[in-house]
């Protein structure tokens, strides 16, 4: 590519070429005035427009192929698996602790979601849902409620910027940030945190937890007033959002879609109240929902979501007793009491010196659960999460070995996409980029 | 079987004692022999050093359940079988056998009814599962002529119920019809299924690879098919791929 140093900014691909389905445009930026000149010659309207899966307003690695006549998409279908990396597969090569580890990379915006997920379903084949310490569900409740409010300013910020409403955008990723701080005193991570693991937890809250988070809810009271200010009365926010993107509680419940969509549809259906988890019958709160089952609607209830989700980070710290946040059965307990050191959180040198001093058997012990892992007893269970984009279910299946036989997890964003084409078809080209950034779809939970 | 004569925790035999609450699974002769466990870790590779590498104990999936299954699960089974038998349908023929384990019902069915049996459960008011969280496929090349499960968990929102359905077929004929008319969310769920374990879920309007580029090869998550990964070097020392390190199971 020596001629890219000569011409840095010149096309790398020729702009149109001859194939056996047609003549094809390859448009990147700035070369649209020439492709409406070329193609406003040519004898019919029908273009085919491949969007993606590398495009700035597509949500990451999702190809959109688009059917259009003039500006009216008549067909629309989504290309997706170019963010698959086997997640399913690989967790039936490590130990059930270690599944935590490459779940929480599923869905990156809602990896407490998918930890809480999978840690229910492993404690359900091992029979130990009623033996889950309450402070370790306090907390959980409390970092899944902190992951619903993340996940849902991402989802409004970068819908937003795809409208063009950039100070939105960094609204949402500066509050988001608060939250991902909070995350990273209490889990050493931003993301990815494998906190929550089958049994409890990682480790307790370290010291000034609660007064952080308190503060950062404190701090969330005065913020989220502001994107009603910027965009719920705003008559530009309001004409591209409106009526866009319907779907309504029929075409809901065939596809599957679940979430805020459906609640925007006016179906209060919340796992949290339905089948409730991890305490939540112990929280007060609302489910919001909306009658307008369009793209407006659904950001309304992801906003008054995220104020329920603060009511009970509120009750969550108000709960917090002191206790163990792992499970009494040592044969389930991960052995190791973690602290930082410098290269990280790791194995606290106390323990190990006491083991490796002064016990035997807890050395033993420790190598055995750490090397092998705990057995889980055959069979199959089913647990499911109402996660910031839905029902997040887990089907996992044990052959009574230290590891998974099989992880498969129903994720919304997978389920929920495949509602794009009945949202878009008959629509404008243009509210297509609406109707995607409204279900609010994350690769890494498509595609695994 | 190796558990027989001696008495495990709480004075329960596992292998005797089937019904003990305190099991978290059936054990017995009941259920589906999946695997056949040697040793006493389980080591796949490397030698094992305890003494007790000749033990041989095969490991069951829990097995048929018997009436009353207890709660609303014994409301929905007679629910669903009046409901085919309405149709002309003998229940037997249908659902082969139905599980309760873990506080979850399952139903087995036979896979040529599970359209019939699927269009049921949505749409009788006594039964009423809107909604359908898709197929999860179970590879279990153990399980002789039943080696690919289809698990398929319904949901009403109306009772506030949750059942499961699982479907088997043989490796030599991986068939199995598709409920996307009944559940069209299943169209995405039956490709993916259809990607990684080679079910074909006949009848599905446009079943193609979804993950997986179109033309690879071989069906990914099933067991014999390798996970892959090269060696790294981590603290000087060489770690072994995943799938080649020593596991127990």
């Amino acid at each position: 590519m020596t001629a890219s140093y000569e011409q840095p900014h010149a096309p790398q691909q020729a702009p149109e070429r001859e194939t056996t389905e047609g003549r094809v445009f390859t448009v990147t930026g700035g070369d649209w005035d020439e492709l409406a000149e070329t193609v406003g010659k040519a004898d019919d309207e029908h273009i085919v427009v491949n969007m993606g899966p590398q495009h700035p307003s597509t949500h990451g690695v999702l190809r959109l192929i688009l059917e259009i006549e003039g500006e009216t998409v008549t067909e629309a279908r989504c290309g997706i698996g170019y963010l698959h990396t086997g997640i399913e597969k690989n967790m039936e090569y490590r130990t059930w602790t270690q599944g935590s580890t490459f779940v929480t990379r599923m869905d990156y915006l809602t990896p407490l979601f998918n930890e809480a997920a999978y840690a229910l379903a492993v404690e359900k084949l091992l029979g130990i849902t009623d033996q889950i310490p309450e402070r370790a569900n306090v907390i959980r409740v409390l970092m899944m409620e902190l992951n619903r409010i993340s996940s849902h300013l991402v989802a409004i910020a970068t819908g937003g910027m795809e409208l063009g409403a950039t100070t939105i955008m960094i609204y949402g990723f500066r509050d988001r940030e608060l939250i991902l701080d909070a995350f990273e005193l209490i889990t050493g991570l931003r993301m990815n945190h494998a906190y929550i693991r089958p049994g409890g937890l990682a480790q307790d809250l370290p010291p000034g937890a609660v007064d952080h988070v308190r503060e950062l809810v404190r701090k969330f009271r005065k913020n989220l007033p502001e994107y009603d200010a910027l965009a719920t009365g705003n008559p530009v926010f309001k004409g591209r959002m409106q009526d866009v993107g319907y779907l309504d509680l029929s075409g809901c419940m065939a596809l599957g879609a679940t979430g805020p969509i459906l609640r925007a549809a006016g179906l209060p259906h919340d796992l949290r109240k339905a089948q409730p988890y991890c305490g939540y019958e112990n929280y007060e709160f609302d489910v919001p929902t909306a009658e307008t089952c369009d793209a407006y609607g659904r950001f309304l209830v992801r906003l008054e979501e995220m104020r329920q989700s603060l009511r009970i980070v509120e009750q969550c710290l108000d709960r917090l007793e002191p206790g163990p946040v792992m499970v009494a059965d040592k044969k389930i307990a991960w052995p190791a009491q973690l602290a930082l050191g410098p290269d990280g959180l790791g194995n606290s040198l106390d323990h190990i010196k006491k083991i490796m001093g002064t016990s035997m058997e807890a050395l033993i012990h420790h190598f055995k659960l750490v090397t092998e892992g705990f057995r889980v007893p055959p069979g199959q269970a089913y647990t499911a999460v109402e996660s910031a984009k839905g029902e997040l279910g887990v089907h996992v299946v044990s052959d009574g070995g230290t590891r998974p036989h099989r992880v498969h997890f129903r994720d919304p964003s997978f389920t929920n996409l495949q509602t794009m084409a009945a949202m878009c078809e008959g629509g404008m080209v243009a509210d297509v980029i609406v109707a995607v950034a409204s279900i609010d779809p994350v690769m890494g939970g498509v595609d695994r | 079987m190796t558990g027989s004569g001696s008495n495990g925790a709480n004075g329960v035999n596992p292998d005797k004692d089937v019904n003990a609450s305190n099991l978290p699974g059936q054990r017995g002769d009941q259920g589906e022999a999946i695997r056949v466990q040697r040793g006493m870790f389980g080591a796949n590779n490397g030698g094992d050093t305890s003494g007790y590498g000749g033990l041989v104990r095969p490991v069951r999936l829990p097995g048929a359940s018997s009436r009353p299954y207890g709660g609303w699960f014994d409301e929905v089974a007679d629910e669903l079988e009046g409901a085919l038998e309405e149709q002309g349908l003998v229940p037997e023929h249908a659902i082969e056998k139905t599980v309760v384990d873990r506080g979850e019902i399952t139903f087995h069915i036979a896979r040529e009814h599970l359209p019939r049996v699927a269009r049921t459960l949505r749409d009788d008011p006594a039964l009423r599962f809107e909604l359908c969280t898709g197929v999860s496929g179970v590879h279990f090349p153990g399980d002789k002529g039943r080696e690919l499960h289809a698990v398929y968990h319904l949901r009403s929102i109306t009772h506030n119920r949750l059942i499961r359905l699982e479907v088997s077929a043989p490796d030599a004929d991986p068939h199995v019809p598709s409920i996307v008319s009944v559940y069209p969310t299943n169209d995405w769920h039956e490709r993916e299924t259809y990607d990684f374990f080679g079910i074909v879920f006949d009848g599905h309007p446009a079943l193609t690879r979804i993950m997986m580029p179109d033309d690879w090869q071989g069906y990914p998550q099933r067991k014999d098919y390798p996970l892959g990964g090269i060696p790294v070097e981590y603290k000087g020392a060489q770690i072994p791929a995943p799938d080649e390190r020593r596991s127990y199971s």
